[in-house]
C-alpha cells in the first residue's frame, strides 16, 4: 500500500506524516505540489506547515497547485485523503470540506497536548478507533479555530460528520469543538490536530502517546479490505 | 542625479571630507584605511570598513581576550571546525557531525521585538546551514526587565511571537531555552538565539571563495533597504533617547523564503554543486564578499548592478551594507552555474550570478560600469583594529560582596516562602511562552522544555542522540564575573549530564556593557578567563559564540550576561533520564552536597531584593564525576538543582506527571531547600544501593519517597499538587496572557 504526502513549498510536517505513514506499514511517497500525478498512491496526506508561506490566507494557494488538481479529482473518486493542520485548511479552501480555519481566538499560536474524542468512526481515516474513545494528539497551530455557519455546523452535526472534538477545554476557539471534520462520503477527513506526532512513545505526547497511529493504520487496513 | 563616488573620483578629490564619525569609525581608525587604499575610501568603502570594523563584526575589544579560548581548548579529535567559522562542527559519529551555536540579537529586539527576534532566530539559523548541516532545532535564551514595568509586556509578547513565528514557520523545534526578568535589563533585553544542525561528515562546508574563474552567486530574497547601519547603528553602540529612529536599521524576516533557501542549499550541497557558502546576516554582502575572498586568499570581481533589488533606487553602498535578510552567498564552477540555477528554480529561489573569484588579493566592486570598491579583502575580513581596552574592577564590588546574603533575616514560613518562589517571574513555569513554540516539528525530539536539556534523535536505526543545554547567571557573574562564567558552564553542563549524555562542546554569547567602559571591560575579561578555564578544566573545547557589546542605557550596563550553551552526545535516547518523577515508591535522593549559599539566590532577590556575597562555589572536578555518575547509575529520574535550589527542583520534579513526594530534610529546613550549591542534582531510583555503589565518592543523601498528591516535607509542612500547581503555573499567562 502507498500513502502519498504532498511537499509543498513551505509543507513542514511532510517527514512526520511520511515517517508516521511507513510505521503504520505503508509505503511512503512524496508527491511534489508542481507535479500534478499521484504516482498510483492509494491515499494521499497533505500535511502541516505554512504551504507557500500561508500568503493571502491559510491553504488559499495551495489549493491551485497542481498536484491539488488531481486530489480535487481523486478525492471526489473515492481516494481517501487525510488534511492535518495546514492540510485542513487546503481541504476547506478547496470545498472539499465545509467551513474555515480562523485565528486562534486568544491570538497565539499554541502547541499543547490535547484530549480529542473520536465521534465517527465511519471514515477511512478512523475506523480504527472505536466510537467515543478519547485520545490525545498534539495541536500546534495560530490560525485553528474552525468556523462555519449555524446550518452547515447544524448539518455536520445531524450528519454525524464531525470526527473529533476537543475536549477538557477548547485550544483555539473553534466552534461547538470541533477538531475534525469528515466529508460525505467519509474518505476525505480534516483535523487540526497533528496525529503523526504521536506515533511513537519516544516522540510522542508526554508520557509516550500513540494515539496518532491508528489513523494511518485505519487507513491501509480499509483499502486491504477492498483490494 | 546624484553623484557616484567612484575609486577615480577619490583619487582626484582626496582631500573631500567624509563622515567616518557618523559611521562609527575613530579618526585613527579613518587614517588607517587611508594608509591601506593609498587614497581616500570611496563612499562604499567607508561604509564596508565602518561596517566590517564594528565591534560586532571585528571584535576589537574582544579578540584579545576570546584568544583563550583557543590556546586553553583541550585537544579534541572531533572538532572538524572551530572559532572563525560560521559555526563549530564536532563529529558525533563515523558518519555525523553536529554544528550550533548561540547569536545575539539584543538591539534590534528592543527597538523592534517581534522583527528583531525572528531575524535573531533566522541569522543563526543560516549560519548553522553555512556548515553544510540540515538545521534540527532552536532555542532561544530571553532577558527581560522587571515583569510589571508598563514597556515589559511589548518586549515580551513582540519577542516570544518573533521567536515562535519564525521557528515555527521553518518547521524547526523549539527544545529550551531560558528567560530571565531583571529590572537591569529593562531598556536592553536581551535575546539570544541557538541553532543546531546535523550532517553527513563528508558534507562540510566552507567559506572560502576558492578557484580563480568560479562564479559567485547571490541567493535567496531581494535586496532592500533595511538593516542598513544594523552592526554599526545598533550593535555597536549605546542607547541613547529616541532609538525608535533607529528602526530602519532593523531587519525584517520572511521565514517562508528562509525555508525554501534551507532546502535548496541542502539539495546543492548533495549534488556538489557548492565549493564555498557564506551568510549574509550583519553586514551583509559587504561581510559575506570580504570574508569569502579573505579565506581563500585570492581575488574577487562583483557586479552590484547585477544584485535583484527591492527598490531599484538604491545606491551602490546602500546594496553593499543591506542586512536584508535570507541571503547566501556560493562559489560555484562555472560549468555548475546552470545546474545550481536550475535547483534555485525549482524551491522558487532567486538565483543570480554577481561576480567571479579572480587572481590577486582584490576586492574589487563595480556598479553600472563604475569601480566603487578597490580593497584588499584581507584588510576588511582579518585586519581590522584590535584595542585592549583597560580594565578596572568596579569600584563598588568589595562592598557588594561584603553584602553577604547569607545575614539577611530569615522566614519562618517556609511554605509561604516556597509558594511565593516557585510563583516569581523567574522561577514560575514558562509554558506560556514555550507553548507559542513548536516543539514537535521533524519528529524527533525526545527531550524539550522544561526538561534539563533538549535532547533530540539524530538517527532512528541507532538512536544516537545530542542534548543541549544553555545556561547564564547574570547576578552571579554581576557579584563575580570569573565564578559567574564558570557557574552558567557548570550549570549546563550538568542539565547535558542528567539526560545520561557525554557533553562534548561549548558555545558561548557573552552579553555585556559598553567595553569603552574599564569597569564592564574588567567583567568581560574576568568572565572570558573564568570559561576557558572552565573548559579546560571539564575537557571540551568551546567551539564558537558571539560577543555582544553595549547592552546598556546611558552610564548602566546591564548584568554581565555570560550565556553557555553545552552540547552532549546521548548513545541512546531511548534510556534517557527525564526529569519529573515517574511513579509512586520510588526513592527520592540528593547527589551532591549542600552548603549555606543564598547570595546571588533567588531568594535573596525575590525576599529581599537583595543582590551581594560571592555567588555559590564551583568544583568542576566534583561535576565531571557528578556526570559519570548521572550516565552510569540506574535513575528513573534526574533534574539539576540551580535557581532556587531543592524547593524549585522537587516542585517542577512533582508537578511534571502529578506524583507527589514525602521528603525528609536533615540541618538547617531553610537552607536545605533554598540554597543554591551547584554540583547537585536530584534524583529518583528503585534501588538506592544500587545508586550508592554507582555514586562512588558523589555524597548521596536519602530524601524520602515519590507518591500522593502532596509535596510533603515532614516536620514542616505539606502542599496539595493542585494548590503547588496553581501557583507555579499561572505567573506569566496573568501577566502577558
Amino acid at each position: 500500500m502507498k500513502i502519498g504526502v504532498v511537499t509543498f513549498p513551505g509543507s513542514l510536517d511532510d517527514g512526520d506524516a511520511r515517517r508516521a505513514a511507513r510505521l503504520a506499514g505503508a509505503e511512503a511517497v512524496q508527491l511534489w505540489h508542481a507535479d500534478s500525478s499521484l504516482h498510483d498512491v492509494d491515499a494521499v496526506v497533505l500535511p502541516g506547515g505554512f504551504s507557500y508561506g500561508d500568503y493571502l490566507r491559510c491553504g488559499a494557494i495551495a489549493r491551485f497547485s497542481p498536484v491539488m488538481e488531481s486530489v480535487i479529482d481523486a478525492a471526489r473518486g473515492g481516494l481517501p485523503v487525510l488534511g492535518i493542520c495546514n492540510g485542513f485548511q487546503v481541504l476547506c479552501e478547496a470545498h472539499l470540506l465545509p467551513g474555515a480555519l480562523l485565528r486562534n481566538a486568544h491570538m497565539h499560536f499554541r502547541n499543547r497536548d490535547w484530549k480529542l474524542k473520536v465521534e465517527s468512526t465511519s471514515t477511512a481515516w478512523t475506523s480504527g478507533y472505536t466510537e467515543s474513545q478519547e485520545i490525545v494528539i498534539p495541536v500546534k497551530n495560530g490560525e485553528g479555530r474552525y468556523t462555519a455557519d449555524e446550518k452547515t455546523l447544524d448539518m455536520l452535526e445531524a450528519e454525524g460528520r464531525v470526527v473529533f472534538r476537543y475536549l477538557d477545554g477548547n485550544p483555539n476557539g473553534s466552534q461547538r469543538e470541533i477538531a475534525g471534520i469528515r466529508n460525505e462520503a467519509g474518505n476525505v477527513v480534516g483535523l487540526m490536530p497533528h496525529p503523526e506526532h504521536a506515533v511513537e512513545a519516544l516522540t510522542g505526547p508526554f508520557g509516550g502517546g500513540t494515539d496518532g497511529l491508528a489513523m494511518f493504520t485505519s487507513v491501509l487496513s480499509n483499502l486491504g479490505a477492498k483490494a | 542625479m546624484t553623484t557616484i563616488d567612484t575609486v577615480e573620483l577619490a583619487e582626484k578629490n582626496p582631500d573631500e571630507e567624509q563622515p567616518y564619525a557618523e559611521l562609527g569609525l575613530q579618526a585613527d581608525e579613518y587614517e588607517r584605511i587611508k594608509e591601506i587604499l593609498g587614497r581616500r575610501p570611496t563612499q562604499s568603502e567607508l561604509a564596508m570598513y565602518s561596517i566590517m570594523w564594528s565591534e560586532h563584526c571585528s571584535y576589537k575589544s574582544s579578540k584579545v581576550h576570546l584568544r583563550q579560548f583557543g590556546e586553553k581548548a583541550p585537544k579534541s579529535d572531533r572538532m572538524l571546525a572551530g572559532i572563525g567559522e560560521n559555526a563549530g562542527v564536532v563529529r558525533v559519529s563515523d558518519t555525523l557531525a553536529v554544528t550550533f551555536k548561540v547569536e545575539s540579537h539584543n538591539h534590534p529586539s528592543f527597538v523592534e521585538p517581534y522583527q528583531g527576534a525572528a531575524t535573531g532566530v533566522g541569522g543563526i539559523v543560516r549560519d548553522i546551514l553555512a556548515m553544510g548541516a540540515r538545521p534540527i532545532a532552536v532555542m532561544d535564551q530571553l532577558r527581560f526587565g522587571a515583569v510589571d514595568h508598563p514597556d515589559t509586556t511589548r518586549v515580551v509578547n513582540g519577542v516570544v511571537q518573533g521567536v515562535g513565528g519564525y521557528g515555527n514557520c521553518l518547521g524547526l523545534p523549539n527544545i529550551g531555552g531560558e528567560t530571565v526578568f531583571d529590572p537591569c535589563y529593562q531598556g536592553n533585553p536581551l535575546v539570544n538565539a541557538l541553532s543546531v544542525g546535523v550532517l553527513p561528515v563528508d558534507r562540510l562546508q566552507n567559506k572560502a571563495a576558492a578557484g580563480v574563474g568560479n562564479v559567485v552567486i547571490l541567493m535567496g530574497a531581494k535586496t532592500g533597504r533595511d538593516g542598513i547601519g544594523g552592526v554599526s547603528v545598533l550593535a555597536s553602540a549605546t542607547f541613547e533617547e529616541g532609538s525608535e529612529d533607529s528602526r530602519p536599521a532593523v531587519q525584517v524576516g520572511d521565514p517562508f523564503t528562509e525555508k525554501l533557501l534551507i532546502e535548496s542549499c541542502l539539495e546543492l550541497y548533495d549534488a556538489g554543486l557548492v565549493v564555498g557558502i557564506q551568510d549574509l546576516g550583519g553586514a551583509g554582502l559587504t561581510c559575506a564578499l570580504s570574508e569569502t575572498s579573505s579565506a581563500a586568499g585570492l581575488g574577487m570581481r562583483a557586479y552590484l548592478e547585477r544584485v535583484p533589488l527591492r527598490e531599484p533606487s538604491m545606491l551602490p553602498h546602500e546594496i553593499l551594507a543591506s542586512e536584508s535578510q535570507e541571503r547566501m552567498l556560493l562559489i560555484v564552477s562555472p560549468e555548475n552555474v546552470e545546474a545550481v540555477l536550475a535547483v534555485c528554480e525549482k524551491w522558487g529561489v532567486l538565483g543570480t550570478a554577481i561576480g567571479e573569484v579572480t587572481e590577486g588579493e582584490r576586492l574589487v566592486i563595480s556598479w553600472n560600469e563604475h569601480v566603487v570598491v578597490d580593497c584588499p579583502p584581507g584588510s576588511l575580513a582579518d585586519d581590522g583594529p584590535v584595542y585592549a581596552r583597560p580594565l578596572r574592577e568596579p569600584a563598588d564590588l568589595i562592598l557588594l560582596q561584603a553584602d553577604r546574603a547569607e545575614t539577611l533575616p530569615r522566614p519562618s514560613d517556609l511554605r509561604a516562602t516556597l509558594l511565593t518562589l516557585v510563583a516569581s517571574p523567574n522561577l514560575c513555569d514558562k509554558g506560556w511562552i514555550t507553548e507559542q513554540y513548536d516543539r514537535y516539528v521533524l519528529g524527533n525530539t525526545v527531550l524539550a522544555q522544561p526538561e534539563d536539556a533538549g535532547l533530540v534523535r539524530l538517527d532512528e536505526e541507532s538512536n544516537l542522540g545530542i542534548a543541549i543545554a544553555t545556561d547564564g547567571n547574570g547576578r552571579y557573574t554581576r557579584l563575580n564575573p570569573y565564578e559567574g562564567a564558570r557557574a552558567s558552564l557548570a550549570e549546563a553542563y550538568r542539565n547535558v549530564a542528567v539526560t545520561g549524555a557525554e557533553p562534548i562542546a561549548v558555545s558561548d554569547c557573552l552579553n555585556f556593557g559598553s567595553p569603552e567602559d574599564p569597569a564592564v571591560m574588567w567583567q568581560f575579561a574576568e568572565a572570558v578567563r573564568g570559561l576557558a578555564d572552565g573548559c579546560q578544566e571539564l575537557g571540551i573545547p568551546v567551539t564558537g559564540g558571539n560577543v555582544s557589546f553595549y547592552n546598556q542605557t546611558g552610564t548602566v550596563a546591564i548584568n554581565p550576561t555570560p550565556v553557555v550553551a553545552v552540547l552532549g552526545i546521548h548513545e541512546d535516547v531511548t534510556t534517557r533520564t527525564p526529569m519529573g518523577f515517574a511513579e509512586a515508591g520510588h526513592t527520592i535522593a540528593l547527589l551532591g552536597e549542600t552548603r549555606e549559599e543564598l547570595s546571588g539566590s533567588e531568594w535573596a532577590w525575590v525576599e529581599h531584593g537583595h543582590l551581594g556575597g560571592q555567588p555559590p562555589k564551583i568544583d568542576l572536578g566534583h561535576e565531571k564525576k557528578l556526570a559519570d555518575v548521572l550516565r552510569a547509575a540506574d535513575l528513573v529520574s534526574a533534574h539539576d538543582l540551580s535557581d532556587g535550589g531543592l524547593a524549585q527542583a522537587l516542585t517542577e520534579s512533582v508537578l511534571r506527571r502529578g506524583i507527589g513526594a514525602t521528603v525528609t530534610l536533615t540541618g538547617d529546613a531553610f537552607v536545605a531547600l533554598f540554597s543554591e550549591s551547584a554540583g547537585r542534582v536530584l534524583v529518583t531510583v528503585k534501588d538506592v544501593d544500587a545508586l550508592r555503589a554507582a555514586a562512588g565518592d558523589i555524597p548521596v543523601t536519602v530524601l524520602g519517597t515519590t507518591g500522593g498528591d502532596k509535596l510533603t516535607v515532614e516536620g514542616q509542612f505539606e502542599i496539595p499538587l493542585t494548590e503547588l500547581a496553581e501557583a507555579h503555573q499561572g505567573t506569566l499567562g496573568k501577566l502577558y496572557g
